[in-house]
């Protein structure tokens, strides 16, 4: 077993940060930005933009979804969950393919030793 | 920045240290600082630690090496803010201007190792696509890039990845070059605790 190391622990500890802890907006709602899914509009397009296409965040989409009665410091943890939720994917993933990676290596490394 | 709360949203204490920084240093404090100072028990405190631990602490990789994979992974996502801020920290930690210029206008030419151009190209896919496969990952390994050093540069990915999404959606102020240099040097003197 691969020993849990610091970055991984300290990755745990901003998601379970964001996700768990105090915050203005509602845990579920920052859940739902996180995970870019189940958010009504405005607030669906912005936070999606944060997640595909950040470069495509406007002056308007936020303004929207301010005027539509969402405080600026829940905007802020929202987009903030919606960053780490994306990057978090990407994170895992890969972790996840380079785990099967290492598995399948040495499996095959074991049957290139034993024929049977 | 597009909130108001992040231009003037903070405590007298933190206000007076901007203020400091910016007679120290000659520049306005970076907007990539002054998101990690607002409410930092909700994302500041926990993100430095992890971009810290990432960038500075025990890994396969140096400095400079881990400077330009931000760099290369915000070039991927356009980011403005983060390609200035991190072409500049690699720049000076390699002491070595053209070897970073050359990966950032093509990474299939420029004078690096195998391994680090191996990884740099895992980092764009994923960046890009959010998704690599188990090829991309061999082919990795087989240019001698072991699982320590591609789980090193994992969290180096995330942090970028995290950051310029944060960048762009909160509409970060892109300073010009001697602002970046100033920021750079604090970056590989202090870290990003």
């Amino acid at each position: 077993m691969i020993p849990e190391d610091k970055k991984r622990t300290a990755h745990n500890a901003v998601v379970t940060r964001v996700l768990e802890g105090d915050g203005r907006a509602a845990r579920a709602e920052r859940r739902a930005a996180f995970e870019n899914a189940g958010l009504a509009e405005p607030l669906r397009t912005l936070i999606d933009k944060v997640a595909r296409q950040p470069t495509r965040v406007t002056d308007e989409d936020v303004a929207v979804v301010l005027a539509s009665g969402t405080s600026e410091d829940q905007l802020f943890e929202l987009v903030v969950c919606a960053a780490i939720g994306q990057a978090t994917r990407q994170y895992e993933t890969a972790l996840d393919v380079l785990a099967e990676t290492m598995t399948d290596k040495k499996r095959s490394k074991h049957a290139s030793e034993d024929p049977q | 920045m597009r909130l108001k709360i992040l231009n003037s949203g903070y405590g007298f204490g933190t206000k007076v240290l901007f203020a400091l920084i910016h007679a120290v240093s000659r520049h306005p404090v970076p907007d990539a600082a002054k998101l990690v100072f607002y409410r930092p028990d909700f994302y500041g405190a926990p993100m430095k630690e992890f971009t810290h631990e990432a960038m500075r602490g025990p890994a396969t990789w140096s400095v400079g090496d881990r400077e330009l994979m931000a760099a290369f992974v915000s070039q991927m996502n356009a980011c403005a803010f983060c390609i200035g801020a991190h072409t500049a920290t690699a720049a000076r930690a390699y002491h070595d201007e053209a070897k970073v210029s050359a990966v950032l206008s093509d990474l299939e030419t420029a004078p690096i190792e195998e391994p680090l151009r191996a990884t740099l190209r895992l980092l764009g896919k994923l960046t890009h696509e959010h998704a690599v496969t188990a090829d991309d990952m061999r082919a990795v390994l087989a240019a001698g890039v072991s699982r320590e050093q591609i789980e090193d540069a994992l969290a180096v990915s995330f942090a970028f990845n995290t950051t310029d999404r944060l960048a762009d959606a909160f509409g970060f102020f892109v300073p010009g070059p001697k602002a970046f240099e100033a920021g750079a040097k604090f970056l590989l003197r202090r870290g990003y605790r």
